[in-house]
């Protein structure tokens, strides 16, 4: 099957103007006001004379807390887009009875809950997780940078390249129609000949290249550069789970690569791969694809297992419960995670030993996370717990998660699975433990360690509204759509017959509403935060009494994290210090090794983005082009030795002195 | 690391600092980023030899592995690239004697062998799609093609890099960042010789039996 | 087949409980997955129900539990016991790996168990709990193929065929053979029978009965396009002899469905009015999950086996030259000169019943890999 005959212009491709969304009010709607919005916030950087610092000071710096920083910022603007999807999905399921066709047709509306699966996995909970790890890990285990910081830049932009791609095709062009993992041959270019999913490959495989480099990363630094002491089983948890997620970043990621890749050959250059024809295998895709998918669930929760065991032990003034236990769950989900794939789809007819089989293990993985959740348990027995909002989150996680637990094992019996597989139950399920699970260790995460990254708490009253919009909007948005799975009611539908569901998709579509305004609240908390900060301000780098290192320097941390790297004795490394009375070093300072900023990284996403929309429009020249330059700049980077340098002994001196000062008047 | 005694309660035996720290060594983990980076690389072929394994059989009718491979051609490719790992050994061993000329000379006869490589890689694809034998006609020769080329990919970017460090140890030396330049290539182009083994056995060897 | 004791047990333990929550969660709303009207979805209602009675035994006491140490271990309740260096206790470590695991180890039994009777592919013994199917009784063959956007059901033992409306005979066991004609559908009717994927060039199978007379609702539930929102169909559970009725009506609807109207009606179109084929061109579904309903295309199955001869005969031919079947390739689909009858009736499989036959569509896993690498040689 080849490509359908499309012409093609020799300078813009298959790009025509009829290819911009003119006559679409909503898209140009938006469109305008994206666009305002962006002149503005060009506008106001211009007149304040921000680039250059922005330049200089966060694109192009490898400084992992600032990298972690703009990942977290590109998480938040993404969730904007993915969550505006949601709305309009609920939107358009609350009104779409009585014959009503809704205010999006299916063009509009298949496109929008492709996107929102995407954006919301791959340029939201991504961006989040691997922020969080990147601003924590080297402080956690006492480094000063990861170990290839130039690396950690370029991943960043790599990632926020990708998302760039996704964004484009709201304006240009169309976004795929095929549901978030594009099956074929749904997705093969015999039936979505658009542009469509060649923008889903590649956001996906752009972005891709930026986690897998990031998991390769943060794999070495937290095997190479753990302060002098730290053995493995001294770790702090978070740690613990984020070496496991790189472990199965680096052991997934390929594998989309390699499916995405196949994908793309049989839409460009006419394989065979997933077509119906000429020996073409379409459940290969669906099995491959899944490889990469169910690891990629874990991907996403382990970090925040982490968090919350950090969250736990901490607000409750405690030693974690079961430290050992908790690193084998981890260790064991890490591995157990890779044989579940095929619970995905036990409706295509595999044998019944075969949906035992993975039915069973996927049974099995809940013994550690249910071992988990009694330890955080057990961590809060007999501790003195402070309800601050990281442990709010961490309790609501608690709650919310059972059941997602319960309802997700349910689905994992494959004949209880046939009558709720693809239905609304499933649906809730799956935002059931990433909302409960993800969202909430996020923004549990957000508010634990904000102080440290700015030196300034979050506003608890807004994050409390929020919190309680959040946790109360998720369960009316979410349990309307358990019980409509119960009905029988399937997902990805636009329009509906039966007049009597109705009232449960108005339901949820408050319930989303109730989300909205926890989101709005968040930002106000955000803002109120900034505007409050030195009421708010944390002096002593400590403010919730932690445990581990980070919690060791001051907030926001110097550029170079330690000024002398701590030595570790026990698994609660920082608490361990102040029970046996550590004294900060004040004097002594030496000159302190590191790298140095690079316009490479930002650069080479930048080309990728080209090669990328070049081949989603077949501007051929646009390709060869950008991928010469993209060839070209990686070799002339390769000739520049100089990544390094000190920071003078006495620029440490005196951050480090003012630090001394700071603790005494705290004293 | 010799601690000093920022210690607990006159406890002179616990150090919380590391008060006469060194820089660490750069690059102290690039071997291991690159072996990791590798191992994801394997996965990738990993997925590529197991998609020619489910599809390997379906010639929709078209031509088979028999009627296509040459063997004694493949054998002579197979033949270039295990030479240019020895080559490349023997780069190494020059580079550890600190011979940067002799480095270059093996580098260069390693590149030759490589680009040899590809050119009867070339040959035998133009082949074959003259034989009307293209990744088009069937799931076994898209798979077939991919495969293969997916490694023939690698060994171009492989040769790239090599031209390029070939010109950066002119300019520089067998400085320590080029000399761990040089061994994570060499870990990149045995392990692509270790792929085509595999390539060689399952695809070509394997089948001509069937 | 006679229920398994311990099945049984189990049945009777967890009956208060699923009365109960039908009873429930019935209240508002018509919750036809907890309340249907086919044996299987009812068994399999049992299983979810089941499932769920086991995870609430832990999920309840955890939820409490949180509840009240989140309570009782508050920082402003200084009487609490405070011990911020208490972090082990094997007693506890053992009871919190080992309650679960007993959990899983019952709940595991129970989905092996159950997964092996309402294996989709495992033909109907029995009509509802305690009867079985009577030995002569054949069941109800339906092939359903998923169009882009509609259903085409035929029913071979009559000859008929419709597009968007189903029905059977109550009590009377029916076996589904499913395929799709362009993209991945899936094929559920929730008062019947749980769902399974439609798949273009795949055949996959369902048995199920439906035990009340009623109007009931069945839809495509994997997402296929755009017209896959109205992709919906009636399906009536009818007595003996509105059936016949039925049949008899659409024997009078006039039309046949052959190759030409079956190409016709493959085309897309959304939510389409029922359609009546009072004759269906014999192997015209053979031909649907074979891509050859096209005049002159080759069919997959003939192809697989073309190749997999190539491959038998590589193996007799070792050393002399190797001849393409036929002295030249096989022709591409779509430009054979020679139109090629369609194997469809070829007995292939015609001894085998039920759970043995061999799958076509056997996918999935590692086990996915070899079952299709072999498929050539069924």
């Amino acid at each position: 099957m080849s490509p359908q005959f499309v012409p093609i212009s020799p300078i813009f491709g298959r790009f025509t103007i009829a290819s911009l969304p003119l006559q679409e009010p909503i898209v140009v709607g938006t469109f305008c006001a994206v666009a305002l919005g962006g002149i503005a916030l060009v506008a106001a950087l211009t007149w304040f004379k921000l680039w250059g610092y922005l330049w200089k000071e966060w694109f192009t710096s490898v400084d992992h807390k600032k990298i972690g920083v703009m990942y977290m910022v590109l998480g938040l603007v993404m969730l904007l887009r993915g969550f505006s999807d949601a709305i309009m999905m609920r939107a358009q399921q609350a009104i779409a009875f009585h014959g009503s066709e809704g205010y999006l047709n299916a063009h509009h509306y298949d496109q929008v809950f492709t996107a929102h699966g995407v954006i919301m996995i791959f340029f939201v909970a991504m961006p989040f997780v691997t922020g969080l790890m990147n601003f924590v890990v080297p402080l956690q285990i006492g480094a000063r940078d990861v170990s290839f910081p130039f690396l950690n830049n370029f991943s960043f932009w790599m990632t926020a390249g990708g998302a760039v791609i996704v964004m484009m095709s709201l304006f240009v062009g169309e976004f795929a129609r095929t549901g978030w993992l594009a099956y074929p041959p749904l997705s093969g270019v015999a039936y979505s000949p658009g542009v469509g999913v060649d923008y889903y490959i590649w956001a996906l495989q752009v972005a891709g290249v930026g986690t897998l480099l990031s998991g390769v990363n943060l794999i070495a630094t937290i095997v190479k550069l753990r302060a002098p002491g730290m053995t493995l089983m001294r770790m702090p948890i978070f740690t613990w789970t984020a070496l496991c997620t790189n472990i199965l970043i680096v052991a997934a990621f390929p594998v989309l690569t390699a499916v995405l890749a196949l994908l793309s050959l049989d839409r460009y250059v006419g394989t065979d791969f997933f077509t119906n024809t000429l020996g073409g295998n379409p459940m290969m895709y669906v099995n491959l694809i899944w490889i990469w998918g169910h690891p990629e669930v874990y991907i996403l929760i382990l970090p925040l297992f982490g968090v919350f065991s950090e969250v736990t032990s901490t607000f409750s003034g405690k030693r974690l419960f079961g430290y050992s236990s908790m690193v084998y769950a981890t260790v064991v989900i890490t591995i157990l995670s890779y044989l579940v794939w095929l619970h995905h789809f036990f409706t295509m007819g595999s044998g019944a030993s075969v949906n035992s089989f993975f039915g069973i293990t996927t049974m099995v993985i809940s013994i550690p996370t249910g071992a988990k959740l009694f330890n955080w348990l057990f961590t809060m027995y007999r501790g003195r717990i402070r309800f601050d909002l990281p442990m709010l989150w961490t309790v609501a996680f608690m709650v919310t998660f059972v059941i997602g637990g319960m309802t997700g094992v349910m689905l994992a019996v494959p004949p209880a699975d046939f009558v709720l597989h693809n239905s609304l139950f499933l649906i809730a399920h799956f935002h059931n433990v990433i909302i409960g699970g993800v969202v909430f260790g996020v923004f549990a995460a957000i508010n634990f360690w904000f102080p440290k990254a700015f030196g300034f708490r979050l506003d608890p009253f807004w994050g409390k509204i929020s919190f309680v919009c959040w946790v109360s909007g998720f369960w009316v948005a979410f349990t309307p759509l358990y019980i409509m799975g119960l009905m029988g009611v399937t997902r990805r539908l636009r329009t509906f017959d039966d007049p009597s569901l109705q009232i449960w998709f108005i339901i949820a579509a408050f319930g989303a509403v109730l989300i909205a305004i926890g989101i709005g609240a968040l930002l106000i908390q955000i803002a109120v935060s900034i505007l409050n900060r030195d009421k708010l301000r944390d002096t002593t780098g400590d403010p919730w009494h932690g445990r581990t290192l980070e919690w060791s320097t001051s907030s926001p941390p110097p550029e170079y994290n330690f000024a002398f790297t701590p030595i570790v004795h026990d698994t609660d490394a920082w608490w361990d210090m102040q029970e046996r009375g550590a004294v900060r070093p004040t004097s002594g300072f030496k000159a302190i090794h590191m790298p140095r900023s690079t316009w490479a990284g930002i650069v080479l996403a930048g080309l990728s983005v080209a090669l990328g929309v070049a081949m989603i429009w077949y501007v051929w020249w646009l390709a060869i082009a950008s991928f010469v330059a993209l060839l070209g700049v990686a070799i002339f980077h390769t000739f520049n030795y100089k990544r390094d340098y000190h920071i003078p002994a006495e620029d440490v001196t005196r951050v480090e002195n003012e630090r001394t000062r700071q603790l005494a008047a705290e004293a | 690391m010799s601690a000093d005694t920022m210690t607990a309660n006159g406890d002179a035996q616990i150090a919380f600092y590391d008060l006469d720290e060194h820089d660490h060594p750069e690059g102290g983990s690039t071997l291991l980023g690159f072996w990791i980076y590798l191992m994801s690389d394997c996965l990738i072929f990993a997925m590529l030899f197991a998609t020619y394994g489910v599809l390997g059989h379906s010639y929709a009718g078209g031509p088979g592995p028999r009627q296509l491979f040459e063997l004694p051609l493949v054998a002579l490719n197979t033949a270039m690239l295990l030479f240019s790992s020895i080559t490349y050994g023997f780069a190494m061993l020059a580079m550890n004697q600190n011979k940067a000329g002799q480095t270059q000379l093996w580098l260069f006869v390693t590149a030759l062998f490589g680009i040899a490589f590809l050119t009867i890689e070339l040959t035998e694809f133009a082949s074959l799609i003259h034989e009307g034998a293209t990744p088009q006609r069937s799931a076994f020769l898209s798979s077939f093609f991919t495969l293969v080329g997916t490694h023939g990919l690698h060994v171009t970017f492989g040769l790239i890099w090599l031209f390029t460090l070939m010109v950066q140890i002119a300019t520089k030396g067998l400085i320590p960042a080029n000399r761990r330049r040089l061994m994570c290539l060499s870990l990149f182009w045995h392990f692509l010789d270790v792929i085509w083994i595999g390539v060689f056995t399952f695809v070509y060897l394997m089948g001509m039996l069937r | 087949m006679p229920e398994s004791a311990s099945t049984l047990r189990v049945r009777t333990m967890m009956r208060p409980f699923m009365i109960l929550a039908t009873s429930l969660l019935l209240g508002g709303c018509n919750m036809v997955v907890l309340n249907p009207a086919g044996d299987v979805a009812a068994q399999q209602r049992d299983l979810l129900i089941i499932a769920t009675v086991l995870m609430l035994l832990i999920i309840v006491p955890v939820i409490a539990m949180i509840a009240l140490f989140a309570w009782r271990y508050r920082a402003s309740n200084t009487d609490a016991n405070y011990q911020p260096n208490w972090d082990h206790s094997t007693q506890l470590e053992l009871l919190i790996w080992s309650a679960p695991l007993l959990i899983i180890i019952c709940l595991g039994a129970v989905t092996w168990v159950g997964t092996h009777l309402l294996d989709p592919y495992r033909p109907i013994e029995r009509t509802v709990a305690g009867k079985p199917v009577a030995p002569g009784v054949k069941p109800l063959e339906v092939e359903v193929v998923a169009l882009d956007w509609k259903w085409l059901f035929i029913y071979p033992e009559y000859g008929f065929a419709t597009v968007n409306e189903l029905a059977a005979p109550v009590d009377r066991p029916i076996a589904f053979k499913i395929t799709a004609s362009s993209v991945m559908n899936a094929f559920y009717v929730p008062a019947l029978a749980g769902m399974i994927y439609a798949m273009p060039s795949m055949e996959t199978r369902l048995h199920a009965v439906i035990n009340k007379p009623g109007d009931y609702t069945g839809m495509s539930a994997n997402y296929s396009g755009a017209g896959f929102s109205g992709m919906h169909f009636h399906f009536y559970g009818m007595t003996d002899k509105d059936f016949a009725g039925w049949v008899a009506r659409n024997k009078a609807a006039g039309g046949t469905l052959d190759r030409a109207a079956y190409l016709q009606l493959e085309r897309p179109s959304e939510h389409v009015p029922v359609q009546r084929f009072a004759a269906v061109e014999p192997g015209l579904f053979r031909a649907a999950v074979n891509f050859c309903v096209k005049p002159g295309s080759v069919c997959t199955d003939a192809m697989m086996r073309t190749d997999a001869a190539r491959d038998s005969q590589s193996n007799a031919n070792e050393h002399g030259p190797m001849p393409m079947p036929g002295g030249h390739p096989m022709p591409m689909p779509g430009h054979s000169p020679v139109p090629q009858p369609s194997p469809a009736a070829k007995p292939d499989t015609a001894g085998l019943t039920g759970a043995d036959l061999p799958r076509r569509a056997a996918p999935s896993a590692g086990v996915a890999l070899a079952a299709t690498a072999s498929q050539p040689r069924l």
